[in-house]
This record gives C-alpha cells, sequence and structure tokens, in this order.
C-alpha cells in the first residue's frame, strides 16, 4: 500500500477487502485488512470509486462520472490519499 | 455541511457498535462497567444472536465490538464470532484472556475480520489485581504471550486509565511492545460498578495533565477510543479523534439482553431506546428511537457556551455527567479548567442517578475491592458494567484515516 505511486493514467479498484456504506455525505469505507475506516466526502467521489475497475484509467472513470473540470484536481488528490490508504488499488 | 456536522446528525448505521454479549464474568473488576458476573437469564440465544448477526450485515456495520462480561464463557462465543465473520461482520472482542490458548491464539492470528483486545489495568500485577482481581494479571500476560507467539501483530493491549496507574503509561506502552500489540488507553468513566470508586480512582487533576501531555507525545502510536476530548481545553492542538460525544450518533450498545442503549457507559433507562427482539429490530431502533433522534438533535452547550475551550472539548462525556449527577449540558465533571469540583460539591448526597441493573456476583459487590464506601456517595448498589468500549465515535480520526475502535 502507497508503495508505487498513484498514477490517475492507470486502471484501479476498489480494494476486494473494503466495503463501502453510503451515507448522506457519500460514503464510509472499511478497510478489513488494516482496520481502517475512511472516508468518501462527496457521493460523486463514491461513485467513481465504485466504478473504478470498469474504466481503463482513472481519469475515465472521472470522465464517467461527468466530474466537472474544476472539481477534477481535488478529485485526484483525494484518490490519491485513498490509493495511499489501500482503500484502492493498481489492477 | 462539514463532516463533523453529518456526524453530529447521526449515520445510517453505527460506527462504534458495543455488544456485550453475556452479563456472566469470571472475574469481578471493581470498576466494571457493566456490573457484570452473573449470566442473566434472558440473555439472547444463538439464533437470536444470529438474527443480530444478519441485521448488522444488511445494516453494512463493518464490524463489532464485543464485550461483556467476559464473552468467551458463552459457550457459543467462537460459533458466534465464526458466524459473524463469514458474514463479513468484523469482529473486535475485549477479553481478560481467560480462554485464550495457544491453540485459540493460533486460529485467531489466522483471520482478517477478528480483533482481539486484552484488558489490563496495571502493568504491574500489584496494580492491576488490586482492581481486576487476584491472579487477572497473570492471565491478561499469558493470553498476551500465546497471541504474540501465534503470530497475531497488533492486537490490542487495553488499559483503563486510573489514579494507580497513571504513571505506568512508559511501562504499558513496553508491555505492548514486547507482545507485538498495540497500546490502546481510554477513560474511566463513573458507570456500572465504576460509579461506586469513581472518586477513589479517577485521575486527579496533576495527572489529567500529565496523560494530556504524554498523549501530545505519544499520539500516534496510542489508541484512545477517541476517550479524552474533555482533555482538549488543555491545549490548542486538538487531539486526534472526532472531539465529540457519539452516543446514539455513532456509538451504541445492545446489551445481553437485547437492550440498545445510547453508549456502553450510560446503561440507565434514561438511554434506553429499545430492544433488538421488537418488531423492526436493531435497525429500527437505531433509526427511529425517539431517544436518538433526540441525541441528534443540536445541543446547548449550558454553562460550557462561553468556554474558550468549548470547540474541541463540548463539555466532556455525557455519561461521566450523568452518573455524577450534574447536568447534561454543563461542565464534566473532570473538566481540566476546574469547572468540575464546584459542580459535584453542589449534588445532593445520593442524587446522582444509579446505573441500571446489576449482574454482580452476589456477596462479592462489597466485600472485595480495595476501594472503602464513601460517606455521602450513595449505597454502592447495583450497576451494569465493566469495559472500556471504544465509546469515542471514531477512535483516532484523522482526515481520511481512523482507526478501528
Ligand atoms: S463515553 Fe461519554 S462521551 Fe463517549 S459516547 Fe459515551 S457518553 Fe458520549
Ligand atoms: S467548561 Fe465545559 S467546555 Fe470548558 S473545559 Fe470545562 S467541560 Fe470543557
Amino acid at each position: 500500500m502507497g508503495s508505487v505511486r498513484f498514477d490517475p493514467g492507470l486502471p484501479y479498484r476498489c480494494s476486494p477487502q473494503v466495503a463501502l456504506r453510503p451515507e448522506a455525505f457519500g460514503a464510509l469505507a472499511y478497510h478489513f485488512g488494516t482496520r481502517r475506516l475512511s472516508f468518501l466526502k462527496s457521493p460523486l467521489l463514491a461513485d467513481v470509486v465504485r466504478d473504478l475497475d470498469q474504466h481503463e484509467s482513472v481519469h475515465a472513470a472521472l470522465d464517467g462520472r461527468g466530474v466537472p473540470e474544476a472539481e477534477r484536481a481535488a478529485h485526484v488528490a483525494a484518490l490519491a490519499q485513498l490509493a495511499d490508504a489501500g482503500t484502492i488499488e493498481p489492477r | 455541511m462539514k463532516l463533523v456536522d453529518h456526524f453530529q446528525h447521526g449515520l445510517d448505521a453505527p460506527i462504534c457498535l458495543t455488544w456485550e454479549l453475556t452479563y456472566a464474568c469470571n472475574l469481578a473488576c471493581v470498576h466494571c462497567l457493566s456490573s457484570s458476573g452473573r449470566r442473566d437469564p434472558r440473555e439472547l440465544d444463538t439464533d437470536e444472536c444470529k438474527a443480530v448477526i444478519d441485521e448488522l450485515r444488511r445494516m453494512q456495520v463493518f464490524y463489532v465490538n464485543i464485550g461483556g462480561g467476559e464473552p468467551t464463557v458463552r459457550p457459543d462465543f467462537w460459533e458466534l464470532v465464526d458466524y459473524a465473520t463469514a458474514h463479513r461482520v468484523g469482529v473486535k472482542f475485549s477479553t481478560n484472556g481467560v480462554r485464550i490458548t495457544p491453540e485459540r491464539a493460533r486460529g485467531l492470528a489466522a483471520s482478517d475480520y477478528v480483533d482481539v483486545q486484552i484488558s489490563l489495568d496495571g502493568a504491574t500485577a500489584e496494580v492491576n489485581d488490586a482492581v481486576r482481581g487476584a491472579g487477572s494479571y497473570d492471565t491478561a500476560i499469558a493470553a498476551m504471550r500465546h497471541l504474540s507467539e501465534a503470530g497475531f501483530r497488533g492486537f490490542k493491549l487495553s488499559v483503563v486509565m486510573t489514579r494507580q496507574n497513571i504513571g505506568q503509561l512508559d511501562e504499558f506502552a513496553g508491555l505492548a511492545d514486547r507482545y507485538g500489540a498495540q497500546l490502546r488507553i481510554t477513560r474511566l468513566r463513573p458507570a456500572g460498578r465504576g460509579a461506586d470508586v469513581w472518586q477513589d480512582l479517577h485521575p486527579t487533576a496533576e495527572q489529567q495533565r500529565q496523560l494530556y501531555d504524554w498523549l501530545v507525545a505519544h499520539g500516534e502510536q496510542v489508541l484512545t477510543g477517541d476517550s479524552f476530548f474533555h482533555l482538549n481545553a488543555f491545549g490548542s492542538t486538538p487531539l486526534p479523534g472526532l472531539n465529540l460525544c457519539g452516543a446514539g450518533r455513532v456509538v451504541c450498545l445492545i446489551d445481553p439482553v437485547g437492550d440498545v442503549y445510547a453508549c456502553p457507559f450510560a446503561i440507565h433507562d434514561e438511554f434506553l431506546a429499545g430492544n433488538v427482539r421488537e418488531p423492526g429490530g436493531f435497525a429500527a431502533v437505531w433509526r427511529s428511537s425517539p431517544l436518538f433522534a433526540r441525541l441528534r438533535a443540536p445541543q446547548t452547550g449550558g454553562g460550557c457556551t462561553s468556554c474558550s475551550a468549548f470547540d474541541t472539548c463540548r463539555g466532556g462525556c455525557m455519561a461521566a455527567k450523568f452518573f455524577t449527577g450534574l447536568p447534561l449540558d454543563g461542565p464534566d465533571p473532570e473538566c481540566v479548567r476546574g469547572h468540575g469540583e464546584p459542580a459535584l460539591a453542589a449534588v445532593a448526597a445520593g442524587a446522582a442517578p444509579r446505573p441500571s441493573g446489576d449482574h454482580s456476583h452476589r456477596g462479592e459487590r462489597r466485600s472485595r475491592g480495595p476501594v472503602p464506601v464513601r460517606i455521602g456517595r450513595g449505597r454502592p448498589e447495583p450497576a451494569p458494567a465493566d469495559r472500556p468500549c471504544d465509546a469515542g465515535p471514531l477512535a483516532g480520526f484523522r482526515p481520511g484515516r481512523a482507526e478501528h475502535g
């Protein structure tokens, strides 16, 4: 986890050890291996995370959900954090 | 809305759910938060427990903190743990170590879904056994050795901080290191039998300062179940965590007979939200109990509103106030700005509410324990509970990172 740099040009997925629970603010993500809880602070971010495995890259997943250009950098940064925590991983 | 406001208004399912499986216990700790000892004949049976687990899975409760009593003395304990983990409901269970044999430890080490928390309240047998009973230190140490030898890394060594053991913080950290465990320290609340001994066991004002300084220096390595947020008033950098009372918002308790309380430290009719045996089960209680709705509504700070520390201290712990007879919207009995003492002095003798329910071993409650009955504290009658739960909403929450219990 976090050993490889996050590259939004590559394909990722939500870790199979992670459970996502929708909440009004977005979602809670719990990793059974590390026993860590993370917060996905918007419903849009939660959708992107759920979709990751169906896209050829993180960028494509962001496009697929129509993430506005102005919010793109913030989403990429949030996803980098999630990759660091092991919530999402390269595939 | 900020993230913390969402927690304030409650989530779809609890994050920190404690489930006390039984009031039966082989020990009789003087500060037991659930006044445990004897089994309650109305205890949920195996099938009822499995139905609760099914429901937790549907609600996507990620993990449950199992306690008691001593949960491992239930004959179906391991069956229930297996059932939960097979349904992807993680389990962290608290134990005094009595059933953690080398063989059991190997089984536990093999599962990603189980975490173990060994309770120990003194870094030496002398300090521990005075509170938890003769031989309990050795039992806990043996359990830790078995877990460590089985290759279980990162299990929890769980300590309730008292006047007697605050000076041992470094030794506890050393013990945890020696066995490859993670240290977890929590606050002593006047819940259950703890209400009777709180006056004598709770840290002094100077010790609270010492604890705060230690946490600031070691906060990264130690878990606290977010239990010390009232200490935030000491400094400008808040301790990691959500820093609010999670009772009924992200925290709750299911007791051995299925009663649902707002917090493991609040076993009193006042905080009883319902029972899992009612139609709709646990989900209905969590989502629509009037008590929980009230706890999730905006609260006023009362006597604390004008305090400059209110943002991070929030008036402290609801249960601690309740069982010491203080108003819920005023300062914590251990307010570090010194507002607790005068408030406590104004509480009439015997006026503090007694915890509901007592499952203490008969005749044991008064005969043992180093703590004399204090005049003016009311008769030490029954009361429920003994275990440091993670009553903290999001133990160790940092942006993007929150500890599991
Ligand atoms: S222990 Fe106290 S502060 Fe924590 S959730 Fe319970 S009542 Fe609130
Ligand atoms: S007055 Fe209230 S908010 Fe201020 S430090 Fe004391 S308990 Fe905390």
